[in-house]
């Protein structure tokens, strides 16, 4: 069996091969203009000062002297974690719930199931005009408004963030929970386990997989928040330091970078540029943190 | 015995009932905006919550300001968003099939190199490309609704053909190999052996990919010229983000036009959708 599978490995490959252009041409092609080129020049031009690309000029390392020293920035890095942390603990509690729920075989757990999971379809764009709309109609009522106290901007956003995302991390619970073996719950159950037990000492270990994508992703999710952030507050309120900079308060790491580009001052462009490639290494060491233990995971099963 | 079955189906009847009132308050948000998009704008933030009733029936007024708002005919973003969807997403099923068949077949020292490059993609932000990106989609004019494709296809490929490989991984060779010894090249190969066995991957990455354009704000926003195009998107963005008065009433009727074909696309095709997301999320 083994030498003719790899006969016929060549055959397919010996045949393909030429064929490059025709099957990875067009994809390396946009690859290169939608990504690499980007990308590389991203790097090279954090270490620049430029208004226009093409007069951009190297000064070293300023670019990211100027970003740490930022107020704002430092003020969204700590305000993103504070909201990626409280939104993952209350997203991935009630999505489990929920799911855990939707599972004890109960009536129409079809209809809930396709309604929790509806708002993720919906854009942030939309979902922030959304959801702006009813907290100003409720806080409108007490003379306030969400854009005008930063700690109704924070838990705003989380609620929006959990209406929209638990359906979604339900759906991976759900297939988690669906997966436990049968007999170790009929197990637990004849040894006289009662329900907290068996969820604890057995459903919970058996779907740590699945625990550990939905943080993973809410993880990077809640650092990557862009369209919600913008539509829902924006930023605001604009708290003015003494210094004479305003920091605004409910703004992300994201929205700073894309407010701090459109600054007019000579170093902006380079500063958002060197803010950028900082948020890369943040959210892409996070992501190979995820890529690690999935690997490490599979390996141990 | 008897006892605590009873017990038990009571239990699952509260639980029942209590999801049932989540479940209605999960769908209000939606009724708020059915409701807020033919009522007065000056009612809209006073009496958010109230029906458009009496003297706060504003019938299809909101409709129609929407529509018109900034000179900017609302039908041409619903045309926009829609050529911008359905191309990138044909584009980037086809490209990435082609290429992810290619890279798990041939597997040279290129295709590694491209794969990895692939997956190294996932992980890097929008914000890190998107100034460079917009200068050069705008210097090789992909700014226009029918050239920006190309731009998703660049910064999309990288889940599209991780998703692919892994398929086309899993096909035995047998198969392709028996196409190639009746005579079939890679090209009647790939398109009437392989493409029918992708299908449901196709149908998974097709619907992340539709999703992710359609829904999509920023990189529209940078990359078209916003004098000519908007998408539904940005239309609604420039409604509530404007400077002066803001048209609630009017910009909740975009809302709700924005978002029935997409409550409709999710009734009908729920299944996959669901699906496709969830493969989405476990592998990337």
């Amino acid at each position: 069996m083994k030498p003719k599978k790899i006969s016929g490995r060549n055959m397919i490959q010996a045949s393909t091969r030429r064929w490059w252009p025709l099957f990875l041409g067009p994809v390396v092609a946009a690859f290169v203009i939608g990504f690499v080129w980007p990308f590389l020049q991203g790097i090279y031009l954090s270490f620049c000062q430029f208004k226009l690309i093409a007069d951009a000029k190297p000064i070293g390392i300023g670019n990211y002297v100027r970003a740490f020293k930022d107020a704002s920035f430092t003020h969204a890095f700590w305000y993103t974690t504070l909201y990626t942390v409280v939104s993952l603990v209350l997203i991935n509690v009630l999505a489990f719930a929920v799911a855990y729920a939707l599972t004890q075989n109960i009536k129409g757990s079809n209809l809930f199931r396709t309604v929790f999971f509806m708002p993720n379809l919906i854009g942030g764009i939309v979902l922030g005009h959304i959801w702006s709309m009813i907290f100003d109609g409720i806080l409108s009522k007490f003379g306030t408004s969400i854009v005008m106290d930063s700690t109704f901007g924070f838990w705003g956003l989380i609620i929006l963030m959990c209406w929209q995302q638990i359906g979604y991390m339900m759906i991976i619970y759900i297939a988690g929970l669906q997966a436990v073996p049968e007999d170790m719950l009929e197990a637990a159950r004849i040894d006289g386990a009662t329900k907290a037990q068996t969820l604890f000492r057995v459903t919970i270990p058996n779907v740590m997989p699945s625990i550990t994508i939905c943080m993973f992703l809410s993880l990077t999710n809640g650092f990557k928040l862009f369209d919600q952030n913008l539509a829902l507050t924006a930023g605001q309120p604009i708290l003015t330091q003494p210094g004479g900079t305003s920091i605004k308060t409910t703004e992300m790491l994201a929205l700073n970078i894309f407010t701090t580009y459109n600054n007019s001052s000579a170093n902006a462009h380079g500063t958002a540029q060197a803010k950028a490639v900082i948020f890369f290494i943040l959210v892409a060491g996070l992501g190979l943190a995820q890529l690690a233990y999935t690997r490490k995971k599979e390996v141990q099963q | 015995m008897k006892g605590s079955l009873t017990t038990e189906r009571r239990n699952k009847m509260i639980l029942s009932v209590i999801l049932g009132i989540v479940c209605v308050a999960y769908v209000l948000p939606v009724l708020a905006v059915l409701i807020n998009s033919f009522k007065l704008n000056t009612y809209v933030k006073t009496n958010t919550f109230a029906l458009p009733a009496g003297e706060m029936w504003a019938g299809v007024e909101n409709f129609v300001k929407g529509m018109t708002f900034g000179n900017y005919p609302f039908w041409n973003s619903v045309k926009y968003s829609v050529v911008i969807t359905v191309l990138s997403t044909a584009l980037i099923l086809l490209g990435t099939s082609m290429a992810a068949w290619y890279i798990a077949r041939v597997n040279s020292l290129f295709c590694k190199i491209l794969y990895f490059l692939c997956v190294f993609s996932m992980v890097v932000p929008f914000q890190m490309v998107m100034f460079t990106l917009s200068n050069t989609a705008d210097k090789l004019k992909l700014n226009t609704p029918w050239t920006i494709p190309v731009v998703y296809l660049g910064f999309g490929a990288g889940l599209a053909i991780f998703m692919f490989v892994g398929f086309v991984k899993s096909i035995p060779l047998e198969i392709e190999e028996a196409a190639a010894i009746d005579g079939c090249g890679p090209v009647r190969t790939f398109f009437t052996v392989v493409v029918p066995m992708l299908k449901p991957t196709m149908i998974s990455v097709g619907i992340l990919e539709i999703m992710w354009v359609w829904n999509d704000y920023l990189l529209p926003y940078l990359v078209l010229d916003l004098e000519k195009y908007r998408t539904i998107t940005i239309h609604i963005q420039y409604l509530k983000g404007s400077y002066g008065t803001v048209d609630l009433g009017a910009t909740m009727a975009l809302i709700l036009l924005s978002i029935v074909p997409v409550i409709i696309f999710y009734l009908t095709c729920q299944k996959h959708i669901i699906k496709g997301v969830a493969a989405g999320a476990v592998k990337g």
